[in-house]
Parts: C-alpha cells; structure tokens; sequence
C-alpha cells in the first residue's frame, strides 16, 4: 500500500464554542486532483489551514506523504494558492518577484537568489505562460493570469501538494480552461491537488475525485456522483437544486420531479 | 554656499543633521513596510507607549532600548489582549492602550527630578543632542538598518502573504515580533530628533510617499529614505534660518514633500495622472 499524499484523520476543530471541523477524513492519493465543495462556513478553510497546520485540531492527525504538517512545510513540499480576496493586488511586487517568494524556503538566511533560483522562476513561468508579463506589477494581470501566477510560485517551489483556495472565482471561461489544463498537466507530473470551490461546472472537468464538507466529509468520491442532487441537497440545504448545478443535472431533476 | 556652510560652522548644528537623517534613513525603510501592511495605527501606538519605558529606562539608569522594547512589548500585547478578548475592536483596543500608556508616561516625567532632560523625549531635541546621545542613535541605527535590509525579503513576504511564509515552513509569528521589535528599536533612534509625539511621521510620511512613486518594492527602499533623508536635512536648515522648532519643521518638509508627490506624481497623483492623460490626448489628436 502506498503512503498517501494527504491524510486526514478524525480531525475537529472549534473556534471558541464554534465548531468548524468535526472529525474530518479524508484520504488522497498522490497525483490526484480532488475538489472540495461545501458552503460558505463549512469548513474549507478550515481543513486547508489544518493541513498546512496553521491551527491545530482539537483532536485527529494530519499527515502529508506520511510526515508531519511541520516537516512537509520545511521541505518545501505544500504550495498555497490564496483566495484572490486574500491577496493585496495594490502590492509593489512584480510576477517574478511573486514567483521568486516560492524559493525563499530554498535560500539562505537572506533569500539571495541564485542562478538556478532565478532559473527555477523563468521556468515555472513559462509554464505557466506568463513569461512576458514578469515584469508586470501582480495587480495588473486579469483574473486568471494571476492564478497562474500564483500557481507558478507553487511551480517554482517545487510542491508536491498543492492547495488551492476558490481558484476560479472572477475568472472567464477562457483562463479556467487554461488553469484545468495546467493543473491536469502537475498532476500527471506527480503533483497532488486538493482545490476548495463552490463552483461545480468546474469540478468534472478539473477533478479525479470530490469531496463534500459539511464540517464533516459527507462523501468521498467521483465527482459525477458526488454533483448528484441529492447529495449536493445534503451539503447545501434543498434550494441548491435550484441554482448553481450543471444543466444536466436541472434537466434532470425536473425529469425526476415532473 | 555661504547659506549652506554657516550652519555647519556650529557642533551642535552638525551633530544634528547626522542624527536626523540617520534616524530618518532607519525610520523610512521600516515605513515601507508598515504602510504595506497597514500598522501605522500601530506605529503610532508603539511609539508612544515605548515613553514610560524610556521614563523608568532613565530613572534605574538603564539603556533607553531596553525600556522603550519592554513597552513595546506590553503595548502590543495589551493591544491583543483586549482585542482578542472583549467586544472592543482593535483601532479602539490601540487607542485605549497607547494613550493610557503615554500618559503613564507623562505621569512619570512629572513626578520625576531633572525635567528638562525627559521634556526632549516628548518634544524632540535636535539642537541639543549631546555626543552620546548621538553614539546611541547610531548603533542602535545601524543595528535596525541592518536588520532589516538582511531580512527584507522575509519580511516583504510576511507583509504580502503571511500564509505562504507559513506553508514554506517560516514562521509569521516570528517575523510579526520581529518587525515589532525593530519598530520599538527605531522609535528610541527617532524620540532623540523629533520626539514621541512626531516619531510616527517619520514612521509613515516616507513610505506612504515612496509608495505613490513606484510599482517596486526594492525601489521603495531605496526612495523612502533617499526622500526622507533630504526633507530632515531640509527641515533642519529651514529652522535654522526661519528660527522654528527642528523636530517639527523636519515633519513638515516630509507632510510638504508627500502633498507634492500626491499631486503630481506620474501615475499615482491627482494632477500627474490627469496631465499624462491629457498629453497623450494631445499625441493621439497630432497623430490623426
């Protein structure tokens, strides 16, 4: 049996008297993509922030590639792509110096870059396609250029995990294929995904697998099972049968109802 | 010329050019950061607070660093105390904290022999900074100078996304206490020139005005106290012949000098943005 990429066990977590996890699972695979769907409070952020060990959980365990949050961090294998609210978009930095941020935890006590540093960095944003914009200031890329930008850093880094936080909120059509594209291209390189969303038109395209939250994993498995009404109708409450569901599944459902 | 060099003519005159602008130049690359990061609420606040610190610092006849650190450290941990565990938000938990602490502050200075020499903490004391004052300010100067060129890169990261420092294995709390305890650091540098009550200008006019000019974080290094430095210099010959108080006139000249640049800077200011457009109205109107 191989050693999973990320392993969570039992894990629950309360802010104060409010209970964010409760005993959480979840088991992936390396070089696999998973997305993960729930509500707004349900505990997405909360997991991402249990898996790079952030917070501690009141109780479980968190292993990644079979070593501790800690240590996966201090070799350099856990990339983080922020929420694009997360992110000061005004900030003087540009691509490249945003990309270069992923080696840090390669670099001596000064974070001097070095040639294969600098390297690294050129490469990671070929990759990502944005070779020509490296000198750009982050806040003037579109919405999805900055994703990629920020995937490049996670690239330049050399994750082997990558978290991803709402990577396709205010981005077009066209830069979500791209980004599915790219993120299919790390995984069959070995790279293991784990992407929070609420958007589920991206989910079958984009994912090996799917989780639902709702401070517990309800479900665990293919994503056209997991997008099944019924289920969704447990994470998000019945009115999601109304809105936000591909059209299949509408047609679908009236099909069932009518 | 001879407007120039009369000044230098006076020791006291000389020693007070080197130790504002060395205080500016400190004050400037760690005002970069904090405008970044939104802490000139807690600029303010730690700067003020470090004054019961200073106070005690001078009654046992310890280093004005050490006392001026341990207040910092009581300030912002009050701060998050507050914050943390009642109602009251956090710009009020600041207020609330600093202002109770300078006024323990005062309280001390009132209730303290020898007045004179801590009224200058309040108010700054250019024109009186003797040469061990001016031997402080330079090595704790260039202690914090260093420290935080060394470190910029860490902290430029902690400022822009504390939760990748976090997943590369750094620490953000760390860095957090670092860039605090320098904070603390370069107040005592500043409390020489221009005061308790001004140290906070030098610790956001430059930044805040680097920030308008430039897309480049390492370019604001290098602009914020290249500016800050002139305007103290500046400053301190403007007093000289209009007869103003120093301290002050150094703050005004940076407030001046930032107005200016909100104005007409190219392509952050008021004025510079729309001049630019206009001109390439007119470019595009010529080329037709």
């Amino acid at each position: 049996m191989s050693t999973p990429a990320i392993l969570v066990d039992n894990v629950t977590v309360h802010y104060g008297e409010v209970l964010a996890l409760d005993a959480a699972s979840l088991t992936l695979d390396p070089a696999r993509i998973c997305g993960l769907v729930g509500m707004n409070g349900s505990g997405k952020s909360t997991l991402f922030k249990a898996i790079m060990g952030m917070i501690k959980p009141d109780a479980g365990t968190v292993r990644i590639n079979g070593q501790s949050p800690g240590r996966a961090r201090r070799e350099g294998g856990i990339g983080y792509v922020p929420q694009s609210e997360d992110v000061d978009w005004q900030f003087p930095l540009s691509v490249r110096d945003v990309v270069m941020m992923g080696r840090y935890g390669h670099q001596g006590f000064t974070r001097r870059a070095s040639k294969a540093d600098r390297a690294a960095v050129d490469e990671a944003l070929d990759r990502v396609e944005l070779g020509e914009y490296a000198g750009r200031q982050i806040g003037q890329l579109s919405g999805g250029q900055k994703k990629r930008a920020f995937v490049a850093r996670g690239i330049a880094q050399g994750a082997t995990t990558m978290l991803l936080d709402e990577p396709f909120a205010g981005v077009d059509k066209r830069s979500e294929a791209t980004i599915t594209r790219l993120l299919r291209e790390l995984a069959s390189d070995g790279c293991t995904i784990l992407i929070s969303t609420h958007d589920l038109h991206a989910l079958p395209q984009l994912c090996d697998e799917a989780v639902l939250l709702m401070h517990r994993v309800l479900m665990h498995g293919p994503p056209e099972q997991v997008l099944q009404p019924e289920n969704l109708a447990m994470a998000f409450g019945l009115d999601v049968l109304n809105r936000d569901l591909p059209d299949q599944d509408v047609h679908a459902r009236k099909e069932r109802t009518a | 010329m001879e407007l120039l060099l009369e000044p230098l003519s006076y020791d006291f005159m000389v020693r007070a050019i080197v130790t504002t602008a060395l205080a500016a130049v400190v004050c400037a690359v760690l005002s970069c950061w904090l405008v970044l990061i939104g802490w000139s609420l807690m600029g303010d606040a730690v700067s003020h607070a470090v004054l019961p610190g200073v106070v005690l610092a001078y009654i046992v006849g310890a280093p004005f660093a050490l006392g001026a650190l341990v207040f910092a450290l009581v300030a912002v941990t009050l701060i998050g105390v507050v914050r943390n565990t009642s109602r009251v938000k956090e710009d009020a938990a600041i207020g609330i904290v600093f202002s109770s602490l300078f006024a323990l502050g005062l309280v001390l200075i009132s209730v303290t022999p020898s007045q004179t020499d801590l009224n200058h903490i309040i108010f700054g004391n250019l024109l009186g900074v003797s040469i061990p004052d001016l031997i402080q300010v330079l090595v704790l100067g260039v202690v914090a100078f260093a420290i935080l060129i060394l470190k910029r890169r860490d902290l430029t990261l902690y400022a822009f996304d504390p939760t990748h420092a976090h997943a590369i294995g750094l620490s953000p709390r760390r860095l957090g206490a670092l860039l605090l305890g320098l904070l603390a650091l370069t107040s005592v540098v500043a409390l020489q020139t221009v005061g308790v009550v001004l140290v906070v200008a030098m610790l956001i006019i430059p930044g805040a005005t680097a920030y308008l000019l430039t897309d480049r974080f390492s370019r604001m290094l290098v602009i914020a106290p290249t500016i800050s430095a002139l305007c103290s210099v500046a400053g301190i010959y403007i007093s000289y012949y209009l007869d103003t108080a120093s301290g002050a006139m150094v703050v005004l000249t940076q407030g001046v000098v930032f107005g200016a640049v909100y104005l007409f800077s190219p392509r952050q200011g008021l004025i510079g943005t729309r001049l630019a457009k206009a001109r390439r109205r007119k470019a595009a109107a010529l080329a037709v």
